[in-house]
């Protein structure tokens, strides 16, 4: 036994060897997962910035006139002339000048003194339906504070919802999609590495050389996995460091706990990616699965970028068996929700059922090959 | 030209054997659509709702049917105590509380003014705030509702002076064009079927050029009388043509499966297309010539396709980047094709109308391509 | 085996190279080395792994500019009229580089159509080799199931089809058992009988003694130049192995 761990002692310390030599890949390792964070931290957003308005008043009045000031004093609102003709706002669509367009009757300041109804339409570009609902909401309300103040007398009375954004009130969306970015991340980093420095060893026919030395299959795989743990390690650390530098991303909860979390997840990467090796018979392969096995799953059915909650049913079910889903609830109800052990077991305790799996599977699987 | 002929003879044999071919023409435009036009949607299905109904009277609980009734809301829990919503929305059971304060129903009657707590777990903001709106309105409808219950009050109360029939209202009327069911695949397919051809295009000429340098026979048509034009030529030739195939699959998946409309003229989304697809084979020419190995160019290329995806406005606006990002996305060949794509294919955007999308993707066509023949001669040589 | 070299005036130059040089960075791979190929010749040039052989054939056939020094092959400067070189010469490299994917007789219309040979004469000329071959059972098989000896002789006469003045072979019989590697020279004959010129790079030196003159490279250089029999006379020694073992060592000849 002893000897055994010895034996495993020295392999480990080969593993670092062969990865602290190659500088140039070591640089990448590290620097990558931030520098991948830093830009799609600032590039997948979906604040809704600034809107083009169309500004239609079929017969410009103080009314209307009045109302255009309060779209330009907002500072949400980019005013785009249109001209007050048929067709015009579709043309200005379809260049893509407007989102949305505002549409006045002739006669509103007219109709206001004489205490007459008057009407307004809110045109959206609903290409994007998101994008157009929202910007028409963001019209809407403006118009309802112009109207309050024009109609106090309409505005009282009746339910008055009051709404409350909890967990990230200014509705940023970095605040979202940060700790997603940390799991794809960390599943491209820990998954690829694995993989191919595996699937190389098997290539070359030194993972042979290993495995008939007095070594069990474990012991080797432990090895190989034991450096790139480390260094999994490091890039959570940088890419939280990152996530709150950078981004101002809050941290609610427990830090040890994230830690934990990421580092469960990061293991999970790891047999992942030995699994791939196991599975693959060379390094492009491994490659091509490491690289469309995690990142696809992990950037579109992990609830990433868009809510598990509006896919079809079996997708839904699909998405569960996707790691990166479970480690998003994590990162996300503790960085956001300040979340805890006690909302969070379950995640865990898929995660590390998960890990299990993976690797009986990739040690079996090595194991059965050499035989 | 004749070598070119030759040559272009044997592209093609070649890939009618390559078995991987009919998948990539015809099986990848089908689960590239199927998965990603349903799993790549922000469509707000329905909210979770936890409800705390301190006043427990029929106007409250009307209310809560209210909100059930649009099918956009799903009671899932009841309670008097506000810690167990917030226990549920904590533990991701339930995405909104719903709070009704003791007295709801008597304040209503006695002075038309009642508040509601309306609460969402805004982690995702986008989400939310779709969900409030809608929530918002519901409330409003069932205000206005109550009002016209109530009006005999009503006239009353207008006794203070306030002329309630008379009082004009401003009616603000909602529409939405070009997809006026707010359809999120309408919105998604036609990127897709732009990210299709991208990764088809740009991955098979990296891939196949280097496999040629890793086979040799590279080095053996380089020491051939043949130039290096000819021979690129003939390189993206046959992938220019299987990316438009693999379109007209997409568009036909699109049109035929998902009922897409197709707005505009198919001639120009393969006329644009046709460009596009120069400078995504261009990407792959470059990739080649700086990559000496397969896994290489697979690596060069994902981590290219990667940043080029994220950053094109398929997923997320563009105009939600920060402005030095948005500057940035300019130069994505990509982001101009998608944003095309959308709008001929829903809105019917003319030539004239997607002009400088057009022009963008000549430009980008054309100065990507004279870096990748560049590139390509000083690497092999 | 017995081989009388064509009858080719000396005048007719087939490769000329001049004080060729290739620098890496620091590293010289190939320094200033000069020698001639007369017309019909079989050239062998020999070296261990590293020696510089590889960068010196492909300054030759084009694939890689020299830093310092000139070439001609067939007249023409591997420079400045790499088109023309090209047309003339033929290359089989130490990898199989014909299409696994294509049949035989698609490679040769390729290699044919390539060189601009008509139709008629791609299939008089893939008719003809491919008999000589004794391939007609195969020519419409893909060149993937072909064993490997075949491979390589098809890959010699693909590289010979366009008539070229000189042919490039390098490593021509790497991982090829001995009858083949027998049949293999007996083609390079054969070329060399119709005034191909041959240049060879080996590293079986018994090969080396089938050729008309050898030129052993050392660290870049050329170390000996000869006909076999000069070279051996040189080094006092019967075999060509004990002239490339000291070489490679250093001790030098004892001339």
């Amino acid at each position: 036994m002893t000897q055994a761990l010895a034996a495993l002692r020295a392999f480990i310390v080969k593993e670092f060897q062969h990865i602290l030599r190659d500088r140039q890949t070591l640089v990448i390792l590290l620097a990558l997962p931030v520098a991948q964070l830093t830009l799609f931290g600032f590039a997948l957003r979906t604040d809704v910035r600034d809107i083009r308005l169309a500004y239609i008043a079929e017969a410009p009045d103080d009314a209307t006139a009045a109302l255009r000031t309060r779209f330009a004093r907002n500072g949400r609102f980019t005013l785009v002339d249109v001209a007050p003709t048929p067709g015009a706002i579709e043309a200005a669509f379809r260049a893509d000048r407007a989102d949305v367009a505002l549409v006045i009757a002739s006669g509103l300041a007219e109709r206001l003194r004489d205490g007459r109804d008057a009407e307004l339409q809110v045109i959206a570009d609903a290409s994007d339906p998101n994008t157009g609902a929202t910007m028409q909401t963001h019209v809407v309300a403006v118009l309802t504070g112009w109207q309050r103040d024009l109609l106090p007398q309409a505005a009282s009375g009746g339910i008055e919802p009051r709404i409350r954004m909890l967990f990230n009130p200014t509705l940023e969306s970095v605040n979202l999609f940060v700790p997603g970015l940390i799991a794809l991340i960390l599943t491209i980093v820990t998954a690829l590495m694995t993989a191919i420095s595996l699937s190389r060893e098997k290539e070359r026919g030194t993972l042979e050389v290993l495995l008939v030395s007095p070594l069990h299959p474990w012991q080797v795989i432990v090895g190989k996995v034991a450096p790139y743990l480390l260094l999994a390690f490091v890039n959570v650390v940088s890419v939280l460091v990152a996530a709150w530098l950078v981004f101002g991303v809050p941290f609610r909860g427990s830090l040890v706990t994230l830690m934990a979390g990421s580092t469960l997840y990061a293991l999970v990467g790891l047999a992942l990616g030995v699994l791939i090796a196991a599975i693959t018979s060379s390094q492009l392969t491994a490659m091509l699965a490491a690289l469309i096995g995690t990142m696809m799953p992990s950037t579109l059915l992990s609830g990433m970028i868009f809510p598990i909650a509006s896919m079809p049913a079996p997708l839904q079910l699909l998405s569960s068996i996707v790691p990166a889903r479970w480690f998003i609830d994590i990162s996300r109800g503790i960085m956001l929700k300040g979340a805890g052990w006690t909302e969070l077991w379950p995640q865990f305790a898929v995660l590390t059922a998960m890990f299990a799996a993976l690797m009986t599977l990739a040690i079996r699987r090595f194991s059965v090959r050499l035989d | 030209m004749r070598a070119l002929r030759v040559l272009l003879r044997k592209e093609f044999l070649q890939i009618r054997r390559d078995p991987t071919i009919l998948r990539l023409l015809f099986i990848m435009p089908v689960v590239q659509l199927m998965v990603l036009a349903n799993a790549a949607s922000f469509e707000v299905k329905e909210s979770r709702v936890w409800v705390v109904d301190r006043d427990r009277t029929p106007t409250s609980a009307a209310l809560v049917e209210r909100l059930a009734g649009t099918g956009r809301f799903l009671v899932v829990g009841q309670g008097l105590r506000q810690e167990d919503g917030n226990a549920a929305l904590l533990a991701g059971r339930a995405n909104a509380i719903v709070s009704i304060p003791e007295g709801f129903a008597r304040d209503l009657q006695r002075t038309h003014h009642a508040a509601v707590q309306l609460a969402f777990n805004a982690e995702d903001g986008a989400q939310a705030g779709v969900a409030s709106s809608y929530a918002t309105e519901v409330v409003a409808r069932y205000s206005a509702e109550l009002g016209a219950a109530v009006l005999p009050m009503n006239v009353a109360a207008s006794a203070r002076g306030t002329p309630t029939p008379g009082s004009p209202r401003i009616d603000v009327h909602r529409r939405n064009w070009f997809n006026p069911a707010l359809e999120y695949r309408w919105y998604m397919v036609p990127g897709i079927l732009v990210q299709l051809i991208t990764i088809g295009g740009t991955f098979m000429t990296a891939l196949n050029i280097v496999r040629e340098k890793e086979a040799g026979t590279l080095d053996q048509l380089n020491v051939t009388p043949i130039g290096r034009t000819t021979f690129i030529a003939a390189k993206l030739i046959p992938f220019w043509i299987i990316g438009l195939v693999q379109l007209s699959v997409g568009l036909a998946v699109a049109a035929f499966a998902f009922r897409i409309p197709i707005e505009g003229s198919l001639a120009l989304v393969y006329g644009a297309a046709a460009l596009y697809l120069v400078a995504a084979l261009a990407v792959g020419l470059w990739v080649s010539s700086i990559s000496d190995t397969q896994q290489q160019a697979v690596f060069v290329t994902f981590s290219l396709l990667m940043v080029y995806i994220l950053m094109s406005g398929l997923f997320t606006p563009i105009r939600s980047m920060p402005d030095w990002a948005q500057n940035v996305a300019q130069l994505n060949p990509l982001m101009h094709f998608i944003s095309l794509m959308r709008g001929v294919m829903l809105k019917g955007a003319s030539v004239v109308d997607v002009l400088p999308r057009l022009a963008a993707l000549a430009g980008g066509a054309a100065v990507l391509m004279t870096l990748a023949v560049r590139r390509y001669r000083k690497g092999g040589a | 085996m017995s081989h009388v070299p064509a009858p080719t005036s000396p005048a007719r130059v087939a490769i000329r190279v001049d004080d060729l040089t290739r620098r890496f960075g620091d590293f010289t791979a190939v320094d200033a080395i000069r020698f001639e190929v007369a017309s019909g010749e079989v050239f062998g040039f020999l070296g261990a792994n590293g020696a510089g052989k590889t960068t010196a054939i492909r300054m030759l056939i084009g694939l890689l500019a020299p830093t310092d020094g000139r070439a001609q092959v067939a007249g023409f400067d591997v420079a400045t009229d790499a088109e023309q070189v090209r047309r003339r010469i033929g290359y089989m490299s130490q990898r199989f580089s014909l299409y696994e994917d294509l049949t035989v007789r698609e490679n040769i219309a390729l290699y044919g159509g390539i060189y601009g040979l008509s139709d008629a004469d791609i299939a008089a000329r893939g008719g003809t080799m491919i008999a000589e071959l004794r391939l007609e059972a195969h020519a419409d098989e893909l060149v993937r199931t072909l064993p490997l000896g075949w491979k390589q002789k098809l890959a010699f006469s693909v590289a010979l089809l366009h008539g070229p003045d000189v042919v490039f072979l390098d490593e021509p019989t790497g991982g090829v058992d001995p009858i083949t590697r027998r049949q293999f020279w007996e083609l390079i004959y054969a070329a060399a009988a119709r005034g191909t010129t041959v240049f060879v790079t080996t590293h079986y030196l018994d090969e080396a003694e089938y050729c008309d003159r050898v030129a052993i490279m050392v660290d870049g250089r050329i170390a000996a130049l000869g006909t076999p029999e000069e070279l051996k006379r040189d080094f006092a020694t019967d075999s060509l192995d004990e002239v490339f073992v000291r070489l490679a060592r250093g001790t030098g000849a004892v001339a």
